[in-house]
Parts: C-alpha cells; sequence; structure tokens
C-alpha cells in the first residue's frame, strides 16, 4: 500500500516536473503576448539533441551541456522571435496556429535530416545513474534530480518575474499591455527577452526530461496536447498554475498506469474536462 | 475574357497533372513500395525501403532485359485509408505488377481487397500479426508473424532452470496481445505458467512506472513486446534505471527490444538481454557478411540493417524471382503461385514460403546482447530451424 | 433587409476583423473571389471526370476532406468556436457506417450518411451543451479532452470498433442498387461529389438566411447580439449540432468509400489538419475552406510521392509563405489577383 502510494508520487512529480518545466516558458508567451506557439515543443526537442549532441559526440559533462542547451534555444527563440513570429503578434489566431504548425513540420523535418528518425538519449552522469532508497522503495536517483530541478525551476522563475524590474515589467504586461507601455515599458525587447526565456526553459526541459519524454523529431508533435493540457488547466499567464496542472496531472497518469494500466489515458483527459468544466480559464488563470 | 481562360487554365493545370506514360517496354515491372516514411515510425519505413533499393542494385542484372521499377509512397504512420488509397491508386494510375511493403497491420488488412480485386500480389514485408495472410489469396509474406518468433522463445525460457516466474509486458494492441498470447501458450506447453502480464498503452512514453511494479513483483524473467523497436531504448532506460537487472529480473524479449538499430543507444543497459528472432545483423553468415557491408558501402557507416531491412530485400528477392521463373508469361495468379514455391539462402538464414499457408517459413534464433568489438551485438546461441506460423498451426 | 444592415453596422464598426470581410465584400462585390473559385473547383471536377482517371480516387478524398472544412468552416469561421477535436465527429461517422455494416449488415450507403449525420449530431448536442460554456484556449482544450476520451473508448472497445487493427469486414451495397464502388473509384468520386454539391448549396444558403448572419454577428459581438434578442446559447449550440452531423457525413463518405475504418480517423492529428486546412484557406469564408482542402491534399499527396521522406519540409514551407505574405489566407490571394485584373480591365 505505502509502496504503491510512495511510487506514485515519486514518478508522478518526476513526470510533473518535465511537464512543467517544458510547459511553463509556452504558458508565459501565450499569456504575454496573445500568441499561441504550437512549435514550443520542437524547442524543447530542440534543447534535448543539443544536451545528446554534447554528451555523446562531443564528450562534454551534462552539467556543462544543460546551460548550453538553455543559451542554445533562447538565442533560436529570439532570432525566431526577431524574424517572424514579431510580425504575427495581434493577428488573427488562426494564422499564428497555422504559422507555427508550420515551423514545427518544418523542424520536424530538419531534426529528421540531422538525427535520424530513431529517439536519441543523452549520457547522464555516474551521480545519478544509481538508485537511492526512500524508505523501503528504491528509485531511480536521476528522477529525483529531475524533481529538484523542477522546484527549483519554479523558484527561479518566481524571483524572476516576482522579484526584480524585468519580471516587474512582464507582469504590468499581463495584466494591461496597453497601460504598460504608456508608463515607459519597452514590450518589443520585452517580448523578445521573455520568448527567449520560454524557448530557452523548454530546451531546458527538452534535454532534462529527455529520460521521461524520448527525444525524437516528433517530440514536438507527439507531446504538444500534455503541453497545451497544463498551459490549459494551469491557466494563461501564471507560472504558479502550470507547477500545479503538471502536478495534478502527472500523478494523476502514472496513478492510472500503475493502477489500472488498461484504462491508461482516461484519466487525464477526464481531470482536464472536470478542471476546465469548473475552471474555464484555468487554475490560475488571469484571462482565458 | 482574359479572366475566365486564366481560370479555366488553372483549372486545367490543377485537375489534369498527367499520368506517367507507360514505358512501352514490354518487361518494365513496377512494384509498389507502400511504407511510413514520415511520423514517428519513419525509421521502419527506411529500412524497407533501403532493403528493397539495395536488393534492386546489386541485382540489377539479374533479369536479362526485363527491369523493375521501385515506386514508393509513404503511408504516414498506421493510417489504413492512407494506405488504402495509395495502393488503388499504384493500380489504377501506375499500373503496377506487385504490392509490396506495409509496416502496420490494419493497413496490410486494408490493402488486401485492392489485390484481390486487382489480382495483383502483395508481398507483406512487416506487419506481423499472424492472421494477415488469411485476408487475400494474393498475399505472400516474407517478413515473420508474431507466433513464429514468439513461441521458440517460450520454448526456450521455460528450460531455464533459472526462471520460475515470469511476468509479460506488452504494447496494447492486437499484436503485443497476440505476442502475449503466443508466449503463454509456449510457456504452457512447457508447464510453465505466466505469473502475472500487463498492458501499456502504444503511445507510453514512459515504462517506469510499469517496471517499478515489475520490480516489486520479483519474477525472475520479465518478457516484452514493443512495436518494431520505436520503444525499445527507453524501455532498456528504465530497465536500467530501476536496477531492475541488480534485482535479479532477467529481461527478455521479441527481437525488437534489442533491435540493432537502437543497440548503441542502449548502451551497456542492455547488456545479457535474451531475445528470440528470425534476424540478427550478426549472423554469422558470408551472405549476411556481404549483405552488410553492401549495405554500409551505400548508406553509410552508421547504418545497420535491421530485420526490417531484411525484410524489404527478401520482398524483392521473392518479386525477381517469380519474375524470373515464369520468363515473361507473368500474371497475378502466376506470380503468387510462383512465390508459394518459393525459397532462398537470405541474410538470416534459409527462408521458404509455406505453399498452404503463404506465410515464411525461417529459423529463429535465440540470441543474447554482448559485446563483440567494443560492439553491442545479438549472438545467436541457439536455432529452431524451419519454424512454421505456429498461429496457423494451432487453428 | 433590416438583419443585414444590423449585421452590417456591427461588424463595420469593428475594422480589421477578417470576419467582416464577407459583409464588407458583398458590398463591395468582392464575392467575385467566390465566385472564381466555384468555377474553378466545377471546371476542375469536370476536367477530373473527363481526362483525370487516374485521379478519381485522390478527387473522392478531396471532396470528403472539403465536406470536412466546411463543417469546422462553419464553426470557427463563422461562429466563432474554436475546436481542436472535430475529427470525434467524422471518426463517430465513420465508425457509425462501419458498425452499422460490418454488425448489423447495415449496408445501404444513403441511409448510412444520415444515420451516421444523426449520431453525429447526438454527440454534438451532448458535448456542445459544454464546449459552449467555455471559450478560447479552455474550449480548445475541452474539445480536444473529448475528442481523445472517444479515441480511447474506440480503442478499447475492440470487439465492437475492431480497436487498433481497424474494423473489418464492412460492405457498402450499390447506391441507389445501382452504382457499385469500383477500384477505380469512378463511384466514389461522384458519390462524394454529388453530396459535396448538396452540402456547399445548403451551407451557402445557410450563411446567407438571417441565421448564418446572427452567427457572424455573434462572433463579432456577443453582448450587442444578446442585446438585440438574438438567444446566443441556442444559436450557437444549433450551429454545433450541425457542424458535428456534417462532419459525420464526411466521416461515414470515408468508411464507404474505403470500405474500412482505422482509429486514425478519430485522431488528434486529423483535427488539428482540418483546423490547418480552414484556415489556409481563410476561415471565414465557405469557399476558402474548399480551396484549402483542395490545395491541401493535393499537396500533400504530390509532395509525399515526389519526397517521401521530407514532404513535411515542403508542407511547413508552404504553410508558412502562405501566412507571412496571405494574411488572409489562400482565399484572400485569389480576392487580390481578381481586384488586381479588375482594375487592368477597367483602366
Amino acid at each position: 500500500m505505502i509502496t504503491a502510494a510512495l511510487t506514485i508520487l515519486f514518478h508522478g512529480l518526476a513526470f510533473a516536473m518535465v511537464l512543467y518545466i517544458v510547459s511553463v516558458g509556452l504558458g508565459i508567451t501565450m499569456g504575454l503576448m496573445n500568441f499561441a506557439n504550437l512549435a514550443h515543443g520542437a524547442f524543447a526537442a530542440a534543447g534535448g539533441y543539443v544536451v545528446v549532441v554534447a554528451t555523446r559526440s562531443l564528450g562534454l559533462p551534462f552539467w556543462v551541456a544543460l546551460p548550453a542547451a538553455f543559451v542554445v534555444v533562447a538565442l533560436a527563440g529570439a532570432v525566431v522571435e526577431r524574424l517572424v513570429v514579431r510580425t504575427l503578434y495581434g493577428a488573427d489566431e488562426l494564422r499564428q496556429v497555422l504559422f507555427s504548425i508550420a515551423l514545427l513540420f518544418m523542424a520536424i523535418a530538419g531534426f529528421t535530416a540531422a538525427f535520424g528518425p530513431l529517439q536519441q538519449q543523452p549520457e547522464i552522469p555516474a551521480a545519478l545513474s544509481g538508485q537511492i532508497a526512500l524508505g523501503d522503495v528504491e528509485f531511480p536517483s536521476y528522477r529525483a534530480f529531475v524533481i529538484a530541478a523542477g522546484v527549483a525551476i519554479l523558484a527561479a522563475l518566481w524571483l524572476l518575474i516576482g522579484r526584480t524590474r524585468i519580471g516587474m515589467r512582464i507582469r504590468a504586461a499581463v495584466d494591461n499591455r496597453n497601460m504598460a507601455e504608456a508608463i515607459g515599458v519597452d514590450t518589443r525587447t520585452l517580448f523578445t527577452l521573455t520568448f527567449a526565456l520560454g524557448t530557452g526553459i523548454a530546451g531546458l526541459g527538452g534535454g532534462i526530461g529527455a529520460d521521461i519524454l524520448s527525444i525524437t523529431p516528433t517530440y514536438g508533435q507527439e507531446y504538444l496536447v500534455l503541453f497545451l493540457i497544463v498551459v490549459a488547466v494551469g491557466g494563461l499567464g501564471s507560472i504558479f498554475g502550470p507547477f500545479l496542472a503538471a502536478l495534478c496531472i502527472g500523478v494523476v497518469d502514472v496513478a492510472g498506469k500503475y493502477l489500472l494500466p488498461e484504462f491508461g489515458a482516461f484519466f487525464i483527459y477526464g481531470v482536464v474536462i472536470a478542471i476546465l468544466l469548473a475552471k474555464p480559464a484555468g487554475l490560475f488563470g488571469v484571462r482565458s | 475574357m482574359s479572366l475566365r481562360s486564366l481560370m479555366l487554365g488553372t483549372a486545367m493545370a490543377t485537375a489534369a497533372i498527367l499520368p506517367l506514360a507507360d514505358g512501352a517496354a514490354a518487361k518494365a515491372y513496377k512494384v509498389g513500395l507502400v511504407v511510413s516514411l514520415s511520423g514517428p515510425t519513419a525509421s521502419l519505413g527506411q529500412q524497407i525501403e533501403r532493403g528493397a533499393k539495395l536488393y534492386q542494385s546489386l541485382h540489377k542484372n539479374g533479369l536479362g532485359d526485363d527491369t523493375v521499377e521501385l515506386i514508393v509512397r509513404d503511408d504516414t504512420g498506421p493510417a489504413p485509408d492512407v494506405a488504402k488509397r495509395l495502393a488503388q491508386e499504384l493500380v489504377v494510375r501506375d499500373k503496377v505488377d506487385v504490392l509490396a511493403g506495409i509496416i502496420f497491420t490494419p493497413n496490410a488488412n486494408a490493402i488486401a481487397p485492392i489485390a484481390t480485386q486487382a489480382k495483383v500480389p502483395f508481398v507483406i514485408m512487416n506487419a506481423a500479426s499472424w492472421a494477415t495472410t488469411k485476408a487475400s489469396p494474393y498475399i505472400v509474406r516474407v517478413s515473420q508473424t508474431l507466433p513464429q518468433i514468439t513461441v521458440p522463445l517460450a520454448q526456450w525460457a521455460a528450460k531455464q532452470p533459472d526462471i520460475k516466474s515470469v511476468y509479460t509486458l506488452v504494447s496494447d494492441y492486437a499484436p503485443g496481445i497476440e505476442a502475449e498470447e503466443a508466449f503463454a501458450s509456449g510457456l504452457k506447453e512447457a508447464g510453465k505458467t505466466v505469473t502475472a502480464s500487463v498492458r501499456v498503452p502504444v503511445q507510453s512514453p514512459d515504462f517506469v512506472p510499469f517496471l517499478q511494479k515489475v520490480k516489486d513483483a520479483k519474477p525472475d524473467a520479465l518478457y516484452v513486446f514493443l512495436p518494431g523497436g520505436t520503444q525499445s531504448t527507453a524501455l532498456m532506460k528504465a530497465y536500467q534505471s530501476l536496477g531492475l537487472k541488480e534485482a535479479g529480473v532477467r529481461l527478455i524479449g521479441s527481437g525488437e527490444v534489442a533491435v540493432e538499430d537502437e543497440l548503441p543507444n542502449m548502451g551497456d543497459a542492455a547488456l545479457g538481454v535474451v531475445t528470440g528472432f528470425h534476424y540478427s545483423t550478426s549472423h554469422d553468415s558470408k551472405l549476411n557478411a556481404d549483405f552488410v557491408k553492401a549495405w554500409q558501402a551505400a548508406y553509410g557507416a552508421d547504418s545497420v540493417p535491421t530485420f526490417m531491412g531484411v525484410g524489404g530485400y527478401d520482398g524483392m528477392a521473392a518479386i525477381h524471382g517469380a519474375i524470373k521463373a515464369l520468363k515473361g508469361k507473368f500474371t497475378g495468379e502466376a506470380a503468387v503461385e510462383a512465390m508459394r514455391h518459393w525459397s532462398a539462402e537470405s541474410p538470416r538464414g534459409p527462408i521458404a514460403i509455406d505453399p498452404d499457408t503463404r506465410d515464411i517459413v525461417q529459423n529463429i534464433y535465440i540470441r543474447r546482447v554482448e559485446k563483440v568489438d567494443g560492439a553491442l551485438r545479438n549472438v545467436e546461441f541457439e536455432t529452431f530451424a524451419a519454424v512454421k506460423d505456429p498461429g496457423k498451426a494451432a487453428k | 433587409m433590416s438583419g443585414i444592415e444590423r449585421v452590417k453596422s456591427i461588424s463595420a464598426s469593428y475594422p480589421g476583423a477578417a470576419a467582416s470581410s464577407t459583409w464588407r465584400g458583398l458590398a463591395m462585390g468582392r464575392t467575385g473571389g467566390d465566385l472564381a473559385i466555384a468555377v474553378l473547383l466545377g471546371l476542375g471536377a469536370l476536367a477530373t471526370l473527363l481526362f483525370g482517371e487516374a485521379y478519381w480516387l485522390l478527387g473522392s478524398q478531396v471532396a470528403i476532406t472539403m465536406i470536412f472544412a466546411l463543417s469546422v468552416d462553419l464553426l470557427v469561421g463563422f461562429a466563432g468556436i474554436v475546436t481542436l477535436g472535430h475529427a470525434v465527429f467524422f471518426g463517430l461517422g465513420a465508425y457509425t457506417v462501419g458498425i452499422a455494416s460490418a454488425h448489423l449488415g447495415w449496408t445501404e450507403p444513403l441511409s448510412g450518411l444520415l444515420l451516421a449525420g444523426v449520431v453525429a449530431a447526438l454527440l454534438g448536442a451532448v458535448t456542445g451543451v459544454l464546449v459552449l460554456r467555455t471559450r478560447g484556449l479552455g474550449q480548445l482544450m475541452l474539445t480536444m479532452a473529448f475528442a481523445s476520451l472517444v479515441y480511447e473508448i474506440a480503442n478499447r472497445a475492440k470487439p465492437v470498433t475492431g480497436g487498433a487493427d481497424g474494423l473489418q469486414g464492412m460492405v457498402i451495397a450499390p447506391i441507389l442498387g445501382l452504382f457499385e464502388f469500383d477500384i477505380f473509384g469512378l463511384t466514389a468520386f461522384l458519390y462524394t461529389l454529388a453530396v459535396l454539391v448538396a452540402v456547399v448549396g445548403l451551407a451557402v444558403l445557410m450563411t446567407r438566411s438571417p441565421y448564418g448572419r446572427s452567427l457572424v454577428g455573434i462572433r463579432e459581438n456577443r453582448v450587442r447580439m444578446q442585446a438585440i434578442g438574438t438567444n446566443v446559447q441556442h444559436r450557437l449550440l444549433s450551429i454545433y449540432v450541425m457542424s458535428a452531423a456534417l462532419a459525420g457525413i464526411a466521416g461515414a463518405l470515408l468508411a464507404q468509400t474505403s470500405q474500412f475504418v482505422g482509429l486514425n480517423v478519430l485522431h488528434f492529428s486529423l483535427s488539428g489538419e482540418i483546423l490547418i486546412i480552414v484556415a489556409l484557406g481563410g476561415a471565414g469564408r465557405l469557399w476558402g475552406a474548399l480551396l484549402g482542402a483542395l490545395v491541401f491534399t493535393l499537396f500533400k499527396d504530390r509532395l509525399s510521392a515526389l519526397d517521401p521522406a521530407y514532404w513535411y519540409f515542403w508542407l511547413g514551407l508552404l504553410l508558412a509563405v502562405i501566412v507571412l505574405f496571405a494574411p488572409k489566407g489562400l482565399i484572400g490571394l485569389v480576392d487580390r489577383l481578381l481586384s488586381i485584373l479588375h482594375r487592368k480591365e477597367s483602366l
């Protein structure tokens, strides 16, 4: 009984943290810029590939590969934002959807050409490849690291958004963009920075979570539904909402798989329907 | 009026993309190859396509003046309606003499009536549900059936004194369930039973929760079947990160679990995994060594042929064989008849088509993953010779 | 006429909205784009029928996609209800005729079509009540979640649906007892074409009716429509149900013409694809949806034959170019082309 509960909680948390790290940036960009970026997952996959290449082909340590994933993907995000995404702010939502899907398709083809269609796994440091014991149950240490990373990123984001000037500007712009601009916030730069930050964190999530959501060219398409669910259930423009949503979904999903594998996927969708009917704007939604 | 003529012109251009002119040469055969080349299972289709093309390029002159043209189409994955339409178009538009390929069983089932209606031989290069050959008298299968590769492994497992309890884990769709049943029946024949089994969702990104449950149950062996080898790395990582090997749970499975193109990604976690299969890239024969060499010359040293590649290769061999045997008097019925009696030495070993079922008869090898010259290989150590599909034998 | 005036005044007060273009377009004679596409499609269909024997099958696929796209455009483009789960109705329609044929021996095609429409409409009524309580992203996710649930149910219910193996053993009787479905796809082509023409006719009538205009009004300004006495919730639900029925009919056509049903008809990626098609053609314009369906299906077919491994890339490139250079979709391009020609002629 206790073993089962511990197992569900532990693996549910690990899954939840991966979902959170990848999705939180999506929620922020959707909340702040009103840009529906369905290609968000492709940025996460790109981060995964950076970690794979760094650890396997270049032989760099994992701890160097992770920041590299963040930086590379954030830069890529900034470039994409400056070149094209910017022209679509305020555009019809369907055009945004169409454009980001187009981006996703091209990314899938690009990843396939560069890395082949098979899934890739990064090299995990020896220190994290063992087991840790919780009570009388052993768990993979890497997943404990994933959980810690998720909490750390939540804390970092909370500090950044809640305690710095940049965060203040972001919050102001989410609440009322016109007002923020009127009092002198440079939203152009702010949007680029936010987009880069959001995609960068996703890249980090792709790398950290490769153990749970495997890196394949179609990553961004296969898991898109999960990321959208986290954002929709959590609420747009919030950093705590997606955290809570990811927790719900991660734990419910693992519990379903562990206890009633035959009905695996029913649970997630059941929870999503229930929450959205009760709170259409999501748990922490500023607006829907 | 310029407007109307413009529109007319555009309409014509859109609608009348002319069909390719038929080659006038009397002995130019066409083979329509339908495989999945995009989406999550793209690697599988790529293997079959490469295998088929390799056979073509190595046997260019094998048919004298006759030529065989391959027309490749992407059915995008398990999408029976797409596969069916492509097959139909290959028949009516491209006028192919043979349909071939097919990764997924539902796609094969959807195409089967087309083959029957058009009297076109349909050479299946993967789709492995045992009953598929019954869907049309024009189907010939050169790949494998699930019971065929599973039952020998179960028989082997039953003989192992240190395997007293077996847990099975399969993907929850028809082939997985077929594998689960075949394994249980093979074990039962030898007087042992499966202690517990779990079916995981087909789209299952994370195996860890399932394997954690296996670990709690502490079986001696875990039998696994996964679709065509796209999730094996994830499974192996989960097996390793939970320390199942250290906990004394041996991993055995259908060959997809240790498929060669994924082995390098799996790392040492895969060492010691025992699988039953019909083809190993490291199968010890001159023919296979030449095959692998030709493959890597064509597709680069990083690419290794897997059972899918061999399926494509042998499928083309069967088609060429039928063409050769018929000496210009090629009809659909005659070609199926020729293939029913076809046998050959393949890179995987001796193979033949069972004239009664049009299904393949071949050796099934029990292999163990070992490190040879610094690389992971499936090393064969026991052979079940000329295995017929037990699925059909039982019925 | 007061209805039109009213809506026109509403939409005119929201300049820039893609939506209002239809009605302003009417006033300014921009239905030329619609007409051009109608003529083009008609001629294309005729040419395919006469000379394109090898393309009849693809033609029926295009017609089916058009009906499906139309059903989504009515929802997304006209009523402003977003959906990422419309495959649920398409798939339900397909499974309805499939199951009716394989298990109950109901092989008559026309009544099967009707049955599929009714069953899909029923599900539309049930889920519509819930979906319409939300808006925006929440709505999108809710439609997706419902569709995914149904997908899982179909996957589980193997004895009925055949699960991942697909539903086998369905037979469809000749249409009207006369026209059997042939391997060349002639019957399939004409049959789907006939249904398409009927559906387009109905849709055009509907969107021009006061009812259709009230939908646009709701999309543009819900509060105002409520204020002038429209029962907004009721209108939205009715269009939701109607759209579901149309999608069900499209799915039924696919099942009947391919005589096979696989789980992919319920899959999320189909819901996404059809939304792409509507956006590509130009949302809110029926003829745009039809054009989008034609271009997308043809491109996909040709690209995947020319470059089976990387056709995704070219499709993505095409979509990106359209988004960046044709903000109003393909039909926007047609409009622009026509106005250029028009200017030249009048010079």
